[in-house]
C-alpha cells in the first residue's frame, strides 16, 4: 500500500514543465497538507520534508487515457493494487479505465473498483461507464446513475453495438446528461478472424488481416452519428492515416471531438511482427510505417490530442500459443513515460507537446481536473531524472510480463509521484 | 549475411539446417543441397528394400492439428525410409481436445525424447512458436502452417520444376487460383526467386489476391490468358469450397471459366509447359480432366518426389540438430 499521509514536501530546484500552463522553468514546488500550495523561487517550508530535484524535471501526474483494469474474471494478470503500483513508478496518477472488466454496467462494479483503488492508494482511477448493458450492445446502461457513482464516460469498449439505430440512441442518451462517449472504431465484420495489419508483412506470414477501412468505415459512421445527435466524442487508438484525415475534417467542422493514441502505435509498425512475435499482437494491430509517420505527424499537430498505454497486462501462458491464438494486448504502465520519453529523443515529438499528451490533453478530452499543476488542489504529480536509464529487466511492476519492452532500458527514472497529495511512489 | 529472424532459427551456426520451417530467406546452396540431397533418395523408392538407415535409432512424431491423410503418409513414408521410429498424433482429436495447451502437449512428447516434430497448424507461425519458444533441440519440420508456408512442399515442386526443366534460368512461372489461402503459393514464391526463376506470376481474382502480393516477388494478374502467355510452369491450386460461402467467389462454375484450366488456355503457355497441382485436385473446379491426366500433367510424379524430398529435409535437419549438440556439448568441455 502507498503512504496515506497527506503529504508535506518541499521539492526544491526541479525543472518545472506544466505544458498547460505554459511552464518550463527552475523553481520549487511547496505541498502542504497534500495541497500544491506554491510554486516559485527559494521557498522555504519548516518542517516539511525535503526533495532535492536539482537536475530532475517535475511534471504533473500523468494522465493515462486508456487502461484495462484487472479485476477477477476479466481474464487479465494482477490486480487493481498491482497495476497501479506500477502506474504509480511511472509517473502515472489518474487511469481511465476501460469497462470491459466486470463489465462496468452496474454501481456494485463501480464501487468495487473505487474502493480497490482507494485502498491501494497508488493511482486514481476513473472508470468508463459500459454504454450498454453488459456491453452486449442492444440495451442501454444505466448511464446517469452509473456516472453518478463515478464513471467520467461511457463506451462500449470496442464491442459491436447492434446497429446504426441503438448506436444512435445510446449517443442521445448520453448527451442528455453530458456523458462523453468513448468510441474505439473497428468495423466488425472487416475485422472477424483477424490479427494483423492486412498489409506487406501479414501477407508474407499468411497472418489474416484487419484491413485499415475496418477502422474508418466504422469512424466515418460514428463521426456522423456524433455530429447528428451533438454528443461530446472521444476516440480512442486510432491506427490508421485513413481515420487522421477524418478527424481532421470533423475538428475542422467544429465538432466536439477529441482522439488517442497507443504509444505502441507510434513506436512500432507491422514489421515488428517479423518472426511471430506475439507480444505485438495488439488490437487495434500495428500498422504500416506509413501510418505510423502519419500518426506522429497527428500527435505533433494536435489531431490526436493524447497519448495512452492501452495497458492490457496477460499471463503469459496466453502469449505462450502460434500467433493467432495468443491474446491481444500489451502491458504499458511501466514504459508508458519512459518511450514518451524516447520520441522526444528521436525527434519525432517536441518535449512540451509530448507531454501535454500524456497530462493536460487527456484531463481536456474526458473533462477531468488532472494533469496540470494547480495551486490549492490536492498535487498530483512526479520527479523524474530524465537522464537517468532505467533497466526494466530489473525493475518491472506490472504483473503482465507482455511487452517487447520488459527487458529494455529506457532513459527516464521516476524518483516520487504524489498522488492527490500522497506519495505514491518513492525511490531512494 | 544477416538473415531474417524467420530463417536463423531454422540453422545452425556454421548454416546448416536444424528445423524446416519456411523457404523464405534461405540460401540458395540450401536449396540446391536439399535438391540434390532428394536425387539420392529418389532411387531408394525404386529398389527392393526400400530403407536406409539414416535415421536408425531416432523418433520422429507426426504432429498433425489439422487432419491431412495424404501429407501424413508421405511423411511418415519417408520417415520409415530412413529407419526411423514413427508416431502418429492426430492432435486436432485428442489432447487439445482435453483442454491440455499446445505448450503441454510438446512438453511432453520431448519428454519421450522425440528428436523430430513434424507439425501441420492451422495456425501461421505455429512451427516458429515450437521452435523458437518450446522445443529447440528437437528438430521441427513445417507440414503446412496457416496460411503461412508449406516449404516441403514447394520443395517437391522445385524438384518436379528441374527434373524435368533442367534448372530454372530463363524460367516463367505461374501459380493460379486461390493466393490469398495458399502457403504452398507462398513457399513456392520464395523458392523460385532463390533459385534463380526469371518471373513468377500469381494469377486469380482480386478477392484471392493477398494485398501488396508484388512484394512476395512476383508479378501479378487477375486475366489468365494474359498471365499464362509464355510460361514454362503452371501451378495450379487447390479451391475450397468454402470460398463462396464467405463472399469471396459467386460459383464454382464462373471460376472455373475465368480461372480453371483447360486444354484452350494451356495453349497460351510455352508449347513444352508442365501442368503441376500440389493435390487434392478438384476436377472441373480448377483444373479440367484433359488436362490433369493429359500429357503434360506432372501431378503424380510430384507425389514420387514429394517422398525423396522429404526425406532429404528430415535428415539433413537430424544431422544439423545433431552438430549443434556436439558444438554445445564441445563448448562445455572447453569450459
Amino acid at each position: 500500500m502507498a503512504s496515506s499521509k497527506k503529504a508535506n514536501i518541499l521539492i526544491r530546484k526541479g525543472r518545472v514543465i506544466d505544458p498547460a500552463n505554459g511552464r518550463d522553468e527552475v523553481a520549487d514546488l511547496l505541498i502542504e497538507n497534500g495541497r500544491l500550495v506554491r510554486i516559485g523561487a527559494s521557498l522555504d517550508a519548516p518542517g516539511a520534508d525535503i526533495v532535492d530535484a536539482e537536475g530532475h524535471w517535475v511534471l504533473p501526474g500523468l494522465v493515462d487515457a486508456c487502461v484495462h483494469l484487472s479485476l477477477p474474471g476479466s481474464g487479465r494478470s494482477g490486480d487493481i493494487a498491482s497495476e497501479t503500483r506500477a502506474a504509480a513508478a511511472g509517473g502515472i496518477t489518474h487511469l481511465v479505465a476501460q469497462p470491459d472488466c466486470g463489465p462496468v454496467d452496474s454501481t456494485a462494479v463501480v464501487r468495487l473498483i473505487r474502493e480497490q483503488a482507494g485502498q491501494a492508494g497508488f493511482a486514481r482511477i476513473m472508470p468508463i461507464a459500459a454504454m450498454t448493458q453488459g456491453l452486449a450492445g442492444d440495451q442501454l446502461a444505466e448511464m446517469a446513475t452509473l456516472a453518478k457513482a463515478g464513471c467520467i464516460a461511457v463506451g462500449n469498449a470496442g464491442r459491436k453495438v447492434a446497429s446504426a439505430l441503438v448506436l444512435k440512441r445510446s449517443l442521445e442518451y448520453a448527451s442528455t446528461f453530458d456523458l462523453p462517449v468513448m468510441f474505439r472504431p473497428q468495423d466488425s465484420a472487416l475485422s472477424a478472424g483477424g490479427c494483423a495489419h492486412e498489409g506487406a508483412v501479414a501477407t508474407r506470414l499468411g497472418l489474416p488481416g484487419i484491413p485499415a477501412v475496418a477502422e474508418s468505415v466504422d469512424l466515418s459512421r460514428d463521426l456522423l452519428l456524433v455530429e447528428a445527435t451533438g454528443v461530446r466524442a472521444h476516440f480512442q487508438q486510432i491506427s490508421s492515416a485513413d481515420s487522421l484525415r477524418l478527424l481532421r475534417a470533423a475538428k475542422r467542422r467544429g465538432l466536439p471531438v477529441t482522439a488517442d493514441v497507443s504509444i505502441q502505435h507510434l513506436l512500432l509498425d507491422e514489421s515488428a511482427l517479423e518472426g511471430f512475435n506475439s507480444h505485438c499482437h495488439v488490437i487495434p494491430p500495428l500498422r504500416s510505417a506509413a501510418d505510423r509517420e502519419a500518426l506522429l505527424e497527428a500527435v505533433a499537430d494536435g489531431t490526436i490530442d493524447a497519448i495512452c498505454s492501452q495497458h492490457t497486462p496477460i499471463g503469459s501462458s496466453s502469449k505462450a500459443a502460434p500467433f493467432p491464438a495468443t491474446k491481444p494486448g500489451m502491458a504499458g504502465l511501466d514504459t508508458l513515460l519512459g518511450l514518451v520519453l524516447q520520441l522526444v529523443d528521436d525527434g519525432k515529438l517536441a518535449l512540451p507537446r509530448a507531454l501535454d499528451a500524456v497530462t493536460a490533453a487527456p484531463a481536456r478530452c474526458l473533462g477531468i481536473l488532472a494533469g496540470q499543476l494547480e495551486t490549492g488542489r490536492p498535487a498530483s504529480l512526479c520527479v523524474l531524472d530524465a537522464s537517468a536509464e532505467k533497466d526494466y529487466a530489473e525493475h518491472w511492476l506490472s504483473a503482465g510480463n507482455n511487452s517487447p519492452w520488459r527487458r529494455a532500458v529506457l532513459k527516464g527514472n521516476v524518483k516520487l509521484t504524489v498522488c492527490q497529495g500522497k506519495v505514491s511512489w518513492l525511490t531512494d | 549475411m544477416t538473415l531474417a529472424p524467420s530463417s536463423r532459427v531454422q540453422l545452425t551456426d556454421d548454416g546448416k539446417l536444424r528445423h524446416f520451417l519456411t523457404t523464405e530467406h534461405l540460401p540458395r546452396s540450401l536449396l540446391e543441397d536439399i535438391l540434390d540431397t532428394a536425387a539420392s533418395f529418389v532411387d531408394v523408392g525404386g529398389r527392393s528394400i526400400k530403407k536406409v538407415p539414416l535415421l536408425r535409432g531416432k523418433t520422429v512424431v507426426n504432429l498433425f492439428f489439422e487432419s491431412s491423410t495424404r501429407t501424413r503418409s508421405t511423411f511418415e513414408l519417408a520417415a520409415q525410409r530412413l529407419s526411423a521410429d514413427v508416431l502418429n498424433l492426430d492432435i486436432a482429436k485428442s489432447a487439445t481436445s482435453k483442454g491440455e495447451t499446445l505448450l503441454d502437449t510438446l512438453r511432453n512428447l520431448e519428454a519421450m525424447a522425440a528428436d523430430m516434430f513434424v507439425v501441420r497448424h492451422q495456425d501461421s507461425g505455429a512451427p516458429f512458436f515450437i521452435a523458437n519458444e518450446v522445443t529447440p533441440d528437437v528438430a521441427v519440420i513445417n507440414a503446412g502452417d496457416g496460411r503461412h508456408a508449406h516449404p516441403t512442399q514447394a520443395m517437391l515442386d522445385m524438384y518436379t520444376i528441374r527434373h524435368y526443366k533442367g534448372g530454372f534460368e530463363g524460367l516463367k512461372v505461374a501459380i493460379v487460383g486461390d493466393i490469398l489461402h495458399s502457403r504452398v503459393a507462398r513457399s513456392q514464391v520464395h523458392a523460385l526467386n532463390i533459385l534463380g526463376a526469371e518471373e513468377v506470376r500469381l494469377i486469380g481474382p482480386k478477392t484471392l489476391l493477398p494485398v501488396d502480393a508484388q512484394g512476395l516477388g512476383a508479378t501479378v494478374f487477375t486475366d489468365m490468358g494474359q498471365g499464362l502467355k509464355d510460361v514454362d510452369v503452371v501451378i495450379m491450386l487447390r479451391l475450397q469450397k468454402e470460398r463462396m460461402d464467405s463472399a469471396l467467389l459467386p460459383s464454382e462454375s464462373e471460376f472455373f471459366r475465368l480461372y480453371g484450366l483447360n486444354n484452350e488456355k494451356l495453349q497460351l503457355a510455352k508449347p513444352d509447359a508442365i501442368v503441376m497441382h500440389p493435390g487434392p485436385i478438384n476436377r472441373g473446379v480448377e483444373i479440367a480432366s484433359e488436362v490433369a491426366d493429359g500429357p503434360r500433367s506432372v501431378i503424380l510424379n510430384q507425389v514420387t518426389f514429394g517422398i525423396a524430398v522429404r526425406m532429404a529435409v528430415m535428415s539433413m535437419a537430424i544431422s544439423g540438430q545433431e552438430s549443434s549438440a556436439q558444438g554445445r556439448t564441445g563448448g562445455e568441455r572447453g569450459q
